[in-house]
Order: C-alpha cells, then structure tokens, then sequence
C-alpha cells in the first residue's frame, strides 16, 4: 500500500512533501470538506447570531462553552473508576448517588442524571443509545464516532455478544451480558472489573489503564504491561 | 406518585406513531413485550409534548425496565440470562400478570 503510493508520486527526482508549490506537479487532493453549509450549520450560525445581537449571550459566553465541553475528558471518568477500585465506601456512593460521589472526586456532573452500572464476575454491561447519541458527555466528553453510528447502535441490543467479540472483548457464555439502552433522561457509566495483578498499585497507576471504551462496556481493562 | 413499583411486571404498549408522526422514546423493537422494573428514575417532562413546544407538564415518572434478550428478538443465540435494560415513560406501559 505505501510503497504503490510513494511510486506515484516518485517523479524520478528527490522530494518529500514540502516542497515548494510547483504548478507542474499535481498530486492527487482530497476536497476541503469546510465548505459545506448545510442545512443545520446554517440554522445554528443564525441562531447563534440572533442571540449575539439580541444580548442574551456573548462570542465569550460560547467560547467558554466550548471550551468547558472540549475539557471534559474520559481521564475524568478513569480517575473515578481508579478510586471506586482502591476507595470501597466510594464505590458504594458512587453507585447509590453518583451525582454527589462524583463532585467529591472533583467532578461537576452538571444536570445530568447518571446509573452508574458495575461490572461483575457474573454481569457485563455495555451501554448505547438506539435512539439518538446519549452518552455522558459531562463525565467522558465528547462520544466516539462509532457510538453514533447506525451500525453499533442497531447491533449492540440484538447481537451484544459478537459486537464485543469485534472490539476485541470475548464474553464467558455463563457471563450474563446487559445492554443498556438510554432512551430518555438518564446516562450511563460502565465501572470496569479492576483487573487482577494490580494489587499495590497507585490510584494513578490504576486510573492510567482506564480506558474511554471500558467505560462504555465494549472492552474490559486489562492489568498491567 | 408512580403507578408501578420495582419488580413489577408490565407490558410496552403495542402502538404506532399517529399521524402527524410524533416523537417518541420508546423504540420500535421493545413495544408489545413484557419486562420487570428495575427501578423508578424519577419524573420528567413529557419528551412528547417537550418535542412540539408544549411544556410536557405535569412531569410522567419515568422507569427502567428489564426484558429477557430471549424475548426480545426470538433467535437472540448468547445466554438465556442476558438482559436489555431501557427507561419508558409511565403512559406506555400497562401492568402485566406472572408469566405474561
């Protein structure tokens, strides 16, 4: 694949791509995809110009908005997990009021209304939202493309098992697996099995091997490498 | 004050969107089946009526509620004991007797 690429563009002389602009040389260009206005991007400029010039926000208001979105991590979420695993009076309040369990670990959860589902030798849960998107974005950011699709979404209910399996993450057939599916107000958050041959490790350490996926409930956490 | 209590049997309702289409939480695949509740979230504005504008008050308690994979989808292959947890809105579910 790479060495069919680097022969058409090998015009028998040395080059990398920095070089100078050359009208003579054309290579293939992928189109600029900015250009597209489409229908809702055109709905939300106006809106967001409307609400400018009538006063009630400012470019501020929505940069810092912006802003507090981009933030929102899932190193926020893997740090709770981290401390529900060494913490275990946490992890009985991170399940029975997540909301509150959450903001003593530092973290505004802001309206969201938040199940907090643990992993268990005998139960697995993974999450996904038929409907739409619903995620948790307040606690782990922005959703990964393949949450939104139409693919995982109409899979994940039907054929839990084998859309694991493709992530890599194989199921014990007398492990009971649960979807969850966030239809309406509330959101979901996967707390992950701490994997064995951790003991004695850091609440740092631990929280560094949580990953976005783990918390979704389409892979497990492994131990330590 | 919700009408259904954790552990309850009830029963999705079995209903298409009217006309005009409307918006609606419950997903296709799940109406008609009966399910266990799981737990009682709370009230909320109703998405239906929040979707045209209208205030979606009074709030409808909102449940979740838990159905056997098996009789969701009648070939479902994985383990008889999986699950398929999903919250509905109180007007779309009637109670259900033991075995329904």
């Amino acid at each position: 694949m790479s060495g069919n690429h680097h022969d058409r563009h090998h015009h028998g002389h040395d080059h990398d791509h920095l070089h100078p602009y050359d009208p003579e040389h054309h290579h293939p260009h992928r189109p600029d995809q900015d250009d597209t206005m489409t229908y809702y991007r055109l709905m939300e400029e106006a809106v967001r110009e409307l609400m400018i010039e009538k006063g009630l926000v400012t470019p501020d208001d929505i940069r810092a908005e912006v802003e507090a979105m981009d933030a929102r991590v899932p190193a926020n979420g893997a740090k709770v997990v981290a401390r529900a695993w060494t913490d275990p009076d946490f992890k009985k309040r991170l399940i029975e009021t997540p909301k509150e369990a959450i903001a003593e670990a530092g973290h505004d959860i802001g309206p969201m209304k938040l199940v907090v589902l643990e992993n268990t030798p005998e139960v697995h849960n993974v999450v996904v939202c038929t409907l739409c998107s619903c995620y948790p974005r307040w606690i782990l950011g922005i959703p990964p493309d393949w949450y939104k699709s139409r693919s995982y979404r109409s899979r994940v209910v039907r054929e839990p098992r084998a859309v694991l399996k493709e992530f890599g993450t194989e199921i014990a057939g007398d492990r009971e697996v649960r979807v969850h599916d966030s239809t309406a107000d509330m959101r979901y958050f996967v707390l992950p099995m701490r994997p064995a041959g951790t003991d004695g490790m850091s609440e740092e350490d631990l929280a560094a091997l949580v990953h976005r996926d783990a918390m979704i409930g389409v892979t497990e956490v492994s131990g330590a490498r | 004050m919700p009408r259904f209590a954790v552990g309850d049997r009830v029963r999705v309702h079995k209903q298409f969107p009217p006309t005009p289409p409307s918006h609606i939480r419950t997903p296709y695949y799940i109406r008609g089946l009966s399910g266990t509740v799981e737990r009682i979230c709370g009230a909320f504005k109703n998405p239906e009526e929040l979707a045209f504008g209208r205030p979606g008050t009074p709030e409808v308690p909102l449940y979740r509620v838990r159905f056997r994979q098996k009789d969701v989808w009648p070939d479902y292959d994985g383990n008889e004991a999986d699950k398929i947890e999903i919250e509905i809105f109180e007007f779309w579910l009637d109670a259900a007797g033991d075995g329904a």
